[in-house]
């Protein structure tokens, strides 16, 4: 068959008796199977489990107790807990960890009766923009498998963009869902912090991690939104501002409409090709009705520092449960206490998550504490002003999502900091605790670039209003990666 | 020139809530080894603490009974170290904004009258327990106790003596017991005490060095473990050394404090606030809803006992210093109008040896206050003697009935029925001669003799005070 190309397509295939969920499932299982070897974007595929809620799913819409989402395919980032399936942050600390207990939106999306195919491929523990961090391989960008597929969410996004799923999961901590998207192709929403329960998310950095939907369209990310979304009494950071109508605004006109232009996002080591990419979907904008304005967010160039010391410390404190006494990786015979630390932390962690576990603890210990921690979160504070100050004149910001298209693998290997700074364009809106959203807006050299909108506090709503209609008069986001009519046989 | 010993307290008073601090777990003591663990007590990946607020309340009361400051906003932070009983590789406590700072609690060593600040008490979660040496070769780790709440309750050093600090623990100990913030619970843990110790010259106004001493988990191994660790220090410093700031275990076992940890292996706890958990926000609303049902304290109970009931000192301090028994003391006195004395003395006495012989606490009794009213009653009328209603408490001990059933079942009942003593004193006089002819040479003390003839033959039966009228004025008649 077919594979159909949005979630929109799928609800109605299955309304009008085009397809069950049994035969699209096993048609997207197939594609994996037969393609994703060369892209590596599951680190678990759940043949089986898929099938048989495949068919429960069926089951449902024949008896009419079936939701809109029952019976649509969807991928689970690794990084949420899954009852019963393996669940490994990408990490060999967790290579044999099996959750007895589902992730909120785990359990969200189960209750929808939406069918999960797998586990995607992830930067270890959600650190790095490059998906090569993680321990079962790097994953290639379909558009190009000598690129990299951006990170941490690269296997998510690299499956939606491959034709493997029509929507999947991601996580964002400093752009780990809109950098993948981009550097793929693909949509991809990063919620308000608090906008989506934590609860079952493998924690990196606790106050900037915040969940949200990959998909091909704005539309798509809308469905996967709708389940994911609202307050959770196991997550104490969760929201309970009502969530909105994230379909019914979709086609609002956006004359009147204001976007803001920060000049300090275009004078960076921005590549020229992606600014005239750029510049031309500002134009489709103003084309719109939309009115586009310069602002000034003047902390820009200290969120990278600030975003890097908040991270690690936080992550140096979520990883210390990693020790080998519980679950997870434990060295082999241990001589006492301090040796099983010390080895199966060495064994367990790759390189990537030690460098920030060791800047984690320096920033924190005694005597800097002030130097750095404290003075980052005076930097997010400042950072957070900052937007407060620009909303009070725009209705979303506008930027390139990352300063490049996707990298070749392997180019920042030998120095992290520079691959630290191409998330110079997404850590603010976490620090900020800022919904915000990265659409396809063309290509430099046949590979993707991606357009970020960054809005205020709870205004998802209205993100996905300018993301549908930019799409609806470009559409960028209908180019694929991959031949749909491949692999599902 | 002597030396002074300076001590401040740290104690760790488990609250008395059903499930744990930041999970639903239950907190009951003595389940099997980690049936009381939950996925978040086991720091499985991905889980998050929520607060159980009743610890707030539990520490509001605190704040409000020693006058101290409950902060509008107080923060969790983390404390960072890695040990195995610790399963996320940090503990929930409070650091630089904890939830009480700045109370006072006055307390009584030897008659004295004394007030000590309280530097702080602040929210944490216990630790699991590490048991050694129930696998060969291997620690197992019970993670039931994980997750515990506590308050940490900090003293300024400002105890003088072993047996100060430890009337001041009693105080606290009383007042958590009374609050109802803590069971007290010593043997499991449920209150355990560090001490801070160091010497110094009595004029010398800097404070020494101090050390900390660790595992003092009776009243009696705080006494002992302070006055060692004193002399171990006087001892140094007289032979011409120094103090080193360092962590000490108490071994109650030698009766010594050994070296745990020196102050340069101390961790670097790396305290954040914890990003799981928003800052704890208290209204004035919640501390009025606090205050309104706050129990009175033992301090302010021991005053009014005296005052308003006349009791000794030490009546009011046996009956004010255990919650259950004041508890039981203001039921008797709210049902009946006999007097406090009479029931002060009952409770303590002949109630208390018959508690201590079982091992029932006086809020298990199975004399009730009722029951116990129902006997002084008796006493009070005139129905039976004092020696009387210990036997029949006795009785009631072990039986159902009431007072008045037994009291007719088993002919109790003192006899003052004129008739028949005249008979019986009549007959005594005319037993006992030369007794009647003493008392009435002048030898009046013979009386009592000659009175408990009647008591002997009426087998106690007789209301003593009756049976001493008759006799005298028979004797007085004889003439």
């Amino acid at each position: 068959m077919n594979l159909p190309n949005s979630v929109t397509e799928i609800i109605q295939g299955f309304e009008n008796g085009k397809f069950s969920s049994q035969e699209l499932t096993k048609a997207y299982l197939n594609r994996i199977d037969n393609l994703d070897p060369e892209i590596n974007s599951f680190i678990t595929v759940c043949h089986e489990r898929a099938l048989l809620d495949a068919k429960k799913a069926d089951r449902s819409r024949a008896n009419g107790s079936a939701n809109k989402l029952t019976g649509v395919p969807y991928a689970n980032k690794d990084i949420f807990c899954t009852k019963g399936v393996r669940t490994t942050s990408g990490s060999r600390m967790l290579d044999t960890f099996i959750s007895p207990y589902d992730a909120t939106i785990v359990e969200r999306l189960g209750s929808q009766g939406m069918v999960m195919l797998g586990k995607t491929n992830m930067d270890e523990f959600a650190m790095g923009s490059s998906n090569e961090t993680s321990f079962y391989g790097q994953v290639n960008n379909p558009w190009n498998t000598n690129c990299v597929p951006g990170g941490s969410s690269g296997g998510s996004a690299a499956a939606v963009s491959a034709g493997f799923t029509p929507v999947a999961t991601g996580s964002d901590t400093g752009g780990s869902i809109r950098q993948p998207a981009a550097f793929c192709g693909i949509s991809g929403l990063k919620p308000t912090y608090g906008r989506v329960s934590r609860y079952g998310m493998i924690a990196f950095a606790s106050s900037l991690d915040q969940a949200g939907p990959m998909g091909r369209s704005v539309e798509d990310l809308a469905h996967l939104l709708a389940p994911m979304a609202g307050y959770d009494s196991r997550d104490s950071t969760s929201s309970m501002v009502k969530t909105e109508d994230y379909f019914g605004n979709l086609e609002d006109e956006l004359k009147g409409k204001t976007i803001g232009l920060p000049k300090e996002y275009f004078s960076t080591n921005l590549d020229r090709q992606v600014e005239g990419v750029i510049e031309e979907a500002i134009k489709e904008f103003e084309k719109l009705g939309a009115n586009i304005i310069e602002i000034s967010l003047p902390t820009t160039s200290l969120s990278i520092p600030a975003y890097y010391v908040i991270s690690s410390a936080e992550c140096s404190s979520n990883l210390s449960r990693y020790d080998g006494v519980r679950y997870g990786h434990r060295c082999e015979l241990p001589t006492d206490i301090e040796d099983l630390y010390k080895r199966t932390r060495s064994e367990g962690f790759g390189e990537e998550v030690k460098r920030r576990l060791l800047t984690g603890t320096y920033v924190l210990s005694s005597g800097y504490y002030d130097a750095y921690y404290r003075k980052a979160q005076q930097i997010r504070r400042l950072i957070k002003d900052d937007f407060a100050n620009a909303f009070t004149q725009v209705d979303a910001v506008i930027s390139p999502t990352a300063p490049t298209t996707a990298f070749k693998a392997g180019e920042h290997q030998d120095n992290p900091v520079e691959m630290y700074l191409g998330d110079c364009f997404t850590v603010a809106s976490n620090l900020a605790g800022l919904p915000a959203l990265s659409v396809p807006a063309g290509f430099v050299g046949g590979m993707p670039v991606g357009l970020q909108l960054i809005g205020s506090y709870f205004q998802e709503s209205k993100l996905l209003t300018l993301g549908h209609m930019f799409q609806k008069s470009t559409g960028w986001h209908q180019h694929f990666s991959r031949d749909e009519s491949k692999g599902a046989q | 020139m002597s030396w002074e010993i300076v001590i401040g307290l740290e104690v760790h008073a488990q609250l008395a809530t059903s499930s744990k601090i930041f999970s639903g777990s239950s907190t009951e003591y003595g389940a099997k080894a980690n049936t009381q663990a939950s996925a978040i007590d086991l720091a499985l990946p991905g889980v998050l603490p929520v607060l159980n607020k009743k610890v707030l309340d539990l520490a509001i009361m605190l704040g409000l009974a020693i006058d101290g400051e409950i902060a509008s906003e107080s923060i969790f932070s983390r404390k960072n170290y890695f040990y195995p009983d610790s399963p996320k590789g940090y503990q929930i406590s409070q650091y630089d904004k904890p939830i009480i700072s700045r109370g006072q609690l006055k307390f009584v060593n030897n008659g004295e009258e004394k007030m000590i600040n309280i530097t702080r008490a602040h929210l944490e979660e216990d630790a699991g327990k590490s048991l050694h040496g129930e696998f060969e070769r291997s620690t197992a780790i019970d993670l039931n106790r994980s997750g515990t709440p506590l308050l940490e309750i900090v003293s300024e050093p400002e105890l003088r003596s072993a047996q100060d600090a430890v009337m001041y623990l009693k105080e606290l100990h009383c007042l958590l017991r009374t609050l109802g913030i803590c069971d007290g619970n010593m043997q499991e843990g449920s209150f355990r005490c560090d001490a801070n110790v160091s010497v110094r010259k009595t004029e010398d106004p800097e404070l020494g060095t101090r050390t900390e001493v660790k595992n003092l988990n009776s009243f009696r191994f705080v006494e002992r473990a302070i006055n060692y660790e004193a002399a171990r220090q006087v001892e140094v410093i007289e032979e011409g050394g120094i103090i080193k700031q360092e962590t000490r275990l108490y071994d109650p076992e030698k009766n010594e404090t050994r070296t745990m940890r020196s102050k340069e292996d101390a961790h670097d706890y790396r305290y954040f606030p914890d990003p799981d958990l928003l800052p704890i926000t208290i209204t004035a609303e919640h501390i009025a809803r606090i205050a309104k049902d706050l129990p009175e304290t033992p301090w302010n109970k021991r005053l009014r006992y005296l005052k308003d009931y006349g009791v000794s000192i030490e009546d009011a301090e046996i009956l004010a210093n255990s919650p259950e028994t004041s508890v039981y003391f203001e039921v008797c006195m709210r049902q009946s109008t006999l007097s406090p004395k009479l029931i002060a003395n009952w409770i303590i006495g002949e109630l208390s040896a018959l508690i201590n012989k079982s091992s029932v606490t006086i809020s298990k009794s199975p004399i009730v206050p009722e029951r116990l009213v129902s006997v002084l009653k008796k006493i009070e009328d005139g129905t039976i003697s004092r020696k009387t209603a210990k036997h029949l408490l006795g009785l009631m001990w072990d039986s159902n009935s009431s007072a008045d059933q037994i009291i007719a079942d088993e002919g109790l009942s003192q006899v003052s029925n004129n008739e028949l003593l005249e008979k019986v004193i009549s007959q005594t006089l005319t037993n006992f001669p030369s007794q009647v002819e003493e008392y009435k040479t002048g030898k009046l003390k013979i009386l009592g003799f000659l009175v408990g003839q009647v008591m002997k033959q009426t087998k106690g039966k007789a209301n003593p005070a009756m049976v001493k009228a008759l006799m005298e004025k028979n004797l007085r008649q004889s003439t």
